[in-house]
């Protein structure tokens, strides 16, 4: 520890003081890193797929590459990017800081699941000899017949899921085990309640998709016929077992995204969270509803009515803890102080673009209108809104909010905000654009389509054109703040909770000595009200 | 109502869903111009106007009765929503009495459509208005999707099962037909039509009317016309860029590379072997994904596509 020269936990150099550390914050700087690079990668496929749909007929790709590339961009979006992002990174980098400890509760444990996760995108890297072209779902018995690497892949995926499951059990217990003299529950910050049930599912959940890609590897390499009808099989199982990981995880991707706004809204309207114990408790109610629901991915996929009935009843359940949220949000805007720097931008989008996204869900939750929209761009609008609208929006709030912290340097703020304007610009275009040509019935992964799509193909590559630019200027934006940007003060935004009471960059251990809470992290405002 | 979904529905069914879509939107268009409204509102109207006054805010930390009203209000709104996208839904998975019955299978990448009378067809389904028509769907390989967007309705076809949908077309004309789970390179060309025709229409189709008068018709000509109408092109080009097979251009006559280094000469019995028995000649580089025309296609018909392959130089 070398306290004193501003540089913090970043002052000791070469490889090996980040391949082998054991500190939490610099552990999720790698993760940090590695999911932005995933990002970046996805949103490359992304623009090329926007680019091919410029035209009805495949014009710059085969149907093949097009179905490679759509499947590469779902899988590491959802897989390397969006799953790991907040968690692993910011949650790595925060949890201990905002709990008032020195660590997380197993720090090589920590370390491991970070090469966990290391080695299931390299596995997955080698799968692209003959890449996967199944779409992210991976549905059976296409996955079990086609020509795609789909078993080393199911591989690289069973690791990644062990590396998510390592970090949810770390942190469970570091949040159970490692909190500050006087930090009760119900004086946490609302991110790690948000963490909190975001590991639940990971612990409850990743094992389930773990065992699935188990089942479809021997699948194809055994030819053991879980999911072929001609050997007694079932095709429709598969679907049962991916979602049931695969809707809880949607929590998982979008709980932390609402963490990070929750911390952002009151320090910068200068006012106490709004029902902080409706908000903590939603996420866990979130949590538990989310595994009820699964099967509303399948309303079209011959089950019984009644069975498609109950899972319709049962989705509409978890927009009410959703809705809780936002009211919350907004309410603590209500006779606020309200300033607009980086973070709340991109906080207010979050609510934004996630109120058009949870908007969207009751056409698909609805089954007479599912049956319609379902697998169509309507689908692919809706999850874009919830999930990059959404938790992107809430992720950038996040690393603009805690980049001082992370790097000791602020951001240049104009930029910040010049790059945001292009986002929500782009991002609108793009997406809402979908929204029409899904009711109109164009159905999603199509590398060709009917020349009646055209105009609002055009017009969202357009916009995710725009939407690529402001995403370039942003890391660009965060590169030249990490080379000269101007040294940042311990606590930039005037903020309550623990993070921001040490230095920025925070010393190896964190704190030199273990702070003693006295009061919950929300305490603005000085009125009575 | 139609004017909402931008093409219109075709069928009583398909109006009752759309009335759901508008429901819904009317419901959510008010919650979203509250919650929106309210939050750009809060946003201008407290910004901070003046430094120093930060922390001269209320301390306002929640409130019982605020919160009780909007665990409520959006629990029975939901309810609401849901009773109403249920009832459409259990009406339209009641098939009418007296309903037509034809065999869907969904095969890679085509639509195979069997009628009860015998008569097959690829891609293309005639029913007619004003009759209940119930699909029986299958697959002979993954999962497809069968998609009717103007009637608003959607089922899987799915291997060793079989599933169905049924709808009551009001309106004549040519519907599309869509794929919507995805089934591998040919996925968004697995299309198809629904052809509503007028009840004297469709009897004199179902007579054979519409087949007469081609008995003279020559063989190149015929071949040319099943090509197009047996879903050949969603994989072979005519001319042009490639698709998932072989070009049928200067096809005939080439020597073409097999997978496992040989070669063969597409002569008129390689062509009709490779409709019939497609997986037994395989084109190097190509997929071995072609689905027999054993069934499908008489002798006489493949003769008259192997005829129309030769033009094709």
């Amino acid at each position: 520890m070398s306290a004193g020269d501003g540089k913090g936990y970043l002052s000791e150099r070469g490889w090996r003081s980040w391949a082998f550390t054991l500190d939490h914050k610099r552990i999720g700087v790698m993760y940090l890193c590695t999911t932005i690079f995933f990002f970046l990668l996805g949103g490359v496929f992304a623009l090329l797929l926007r680019l091919e749909l410029l035209s009805p007929q495949a014009r710059y790709f085969s149907n093949h590459a097009y179905n490679v590339f759509f499947t590469l961009h779902g899988a590491m979006m959802i897989f390397l990017f969006i799953i790991p992002a907040i968690p692993s990174g910011l949650g790595n980098f925060l949890i201990p800081l905002h709990l008032g400890a020195r660590d997380v509760a197993f720090p090589r444990l920590n370390l491991a699941s970070y090469w966990v996760f290391v080695a299931g995108f390299l596995v997955i890297v080698g799968s692209l000899v003959a890449p996967m072209d199944t779409g992210w779902t991976f549905y059976t018995p296409y996955s079990a017949k086609t020509g795609a690497a789909v078993t080393t892949l199911s591989l690289g995926v069973f690791l990644i899921g062990m590396s998510s499951i390592l970090t949810g059990l770390n942190f469970i217990v570091t949040i159970h085990k490692l909190r500050a003299p006087g930090m009760s529950f119900l004086r946490m910050p609302l991110f790690l309640w948000s963490m909190y049930a975001t590991s639940i599912i990971q612990v409850v959940a990743t094992p389930v998709v773990g065992v699935t890609f188990l089942l479809l590897a021997a699948e194809r390499v055994l030819g053991v016929g879980f999911f072929d009808p001609a050997k007694g099989g079932d095709p429709v199982l598969f679907q049962h077992f991916f979602w049931f990981y695969s809707h809880p995880v949607v929590y998982v991707m979008i709980l932390p995204a609402m963490g990070i706004v929750s911390e952002v809204i009151p320090v910068f309207s200068r006012k106490p969270i709004f029902g902080y114990k409706a908000i903590a408790y939603s996420s866990l109610a979130i949590a538990f509803l989310g595994f009820l629901v699964w099967a509303h991915h399948m309303f079209t996929s011959g089950m019984s009515p009644l069975a498609n009935a109950i899972f319709s009843f049962m989705t509409f359940f978890v927009a009410v803890p959703t809705a809780v949220k936002v009211f919350n949000w907004i309410a603590t805007l209500y006779r606020g102080s309200i300033t607009f720097e980086a973070p709340m931008l991109y906080a207010l989008t979050f609510i934004f673009l996630f109120i058009i996204g949870g908007l969207t869900g009751p056409f698909l939750g609805a089954l007479a209108t599912n049956v319609q929209l379902h697998d169509t761009y309507f689908v692919v609008a809706h999850f874009h809104y919830t999930m990059m609208g959404g938790t992107v929006m809430g992720f950038f709030a996040g690393l603009h909010y805690w980049f001082p912290k992370i790097t000791g340097r602020m951001l240049n703020e104009k930029a910040a905000r010049a790059s945001w304007a292009l986002i929500f610009l782009g991002f609108n275009v793009t997406f809402f654009t979908m929204f029409f040509l899904g009711v109109r019935g164009m159905p999603r992964r199509y590398a060709e389509y009917l020349p009646k799509y055209h105009s609002e193909n055009v017009v969202a590559t357009i916009g995710s054109v725009i939407l690529t630019l402001g995403i370039l200027a942003m890391v660009w934006n965060f590169v030249q703040g990490l080379r000269s940007g101007t040294p940042a003060p311990g606590n930039p935004w005037r903020a309550l909770s623990l993070e921001w009471q040490t230095p920025s960059p925070p010393e190896t251990e964190n704190f030199h000595e273990i702070p003693l809470v006295t009061d919950w992290p929300y305490g603005y405002g000085t009125k009575k009200a | 109502m139609n004017s909402i979904q931008s093409f219109g529905a075709a069928s009583g069914e398909a109006g009752k869903v759309d009335a759901v879509f508008l429901l819904i939107a009317v419901i959510c268009g008010f919650f979203f111009l509250l919650t929106q409204g309210l939050l750009v509102y809060f946003a201008v109207r407290y910004r901070r106007r003046a430094a120093g006054r930060d922390n001269e805010t209320p301390r306002i930390t929640g409130n019982h009765l605020l919160e009780i009203v909007w665990i409520l209000v959006p629990t029975i709104v939901v309810m609401a929503i849901f009773y109403y996208g249920w009832k459409v839904y259990s009406d339209m998975r009641i098939p009418r009495p007296g309903a037509a019955e034809v065999h869907v299978t969904g095969k890679q990448w085509m639509w195979e459509i069997r009628y009860p009378g015998g008569r097959t067809a690829i891609n293309e389904i005639r029913v007619q208005r004003g009759k209940p028509v119930k699909f029986l769907l299958s697959s002979s390989d993954v999962i497809h999707g069968f998609y009717l967007p103007e009637f608003r309705v959607k089922m899987d076809a799915i291997p060793g099962r079989i599933t169905s949908l049924w709808l009551s077309p009001d309106r004549a004309g040519t519907f599309a037909i869509h794929c919507t789970v995805y089934c591998g390179d040919g996925h968004s060309n697995m299309n198809g039509s629904l052809i509503v025709m007028e009840p004297a229409e469709y009897a004199a189709w179902e007579r054979g009317a519409a087949e007469a008068g081609r008995a003279d018709e020559p063989l190149p000509k015929r071949g040319e016309r099943l090509v197009g109408a047996s879903g050949c092109l969603n994989c072979h080009a005519v001319s042009g860029k490639e698709k998932i097979g072989p070009n049928f251009s200067g096809l005939f006559g080439s020597k073409v590379p097999l997978e496992g280094g040989t070669t063969v000469s597409a002569d008129e019995e390689y062509l009709r072997e490779s409709i019939v028995d497609p997986g037994a000649k395989v084109v190097k580089g190509y997929p071995n994904v072609m689905p027999t025309y054993k069934t499908s296609m008489k002798a006489e018909e493949v003769r008259a596509v192997v005829e129309y392959l030769k033009t094709l130089r």
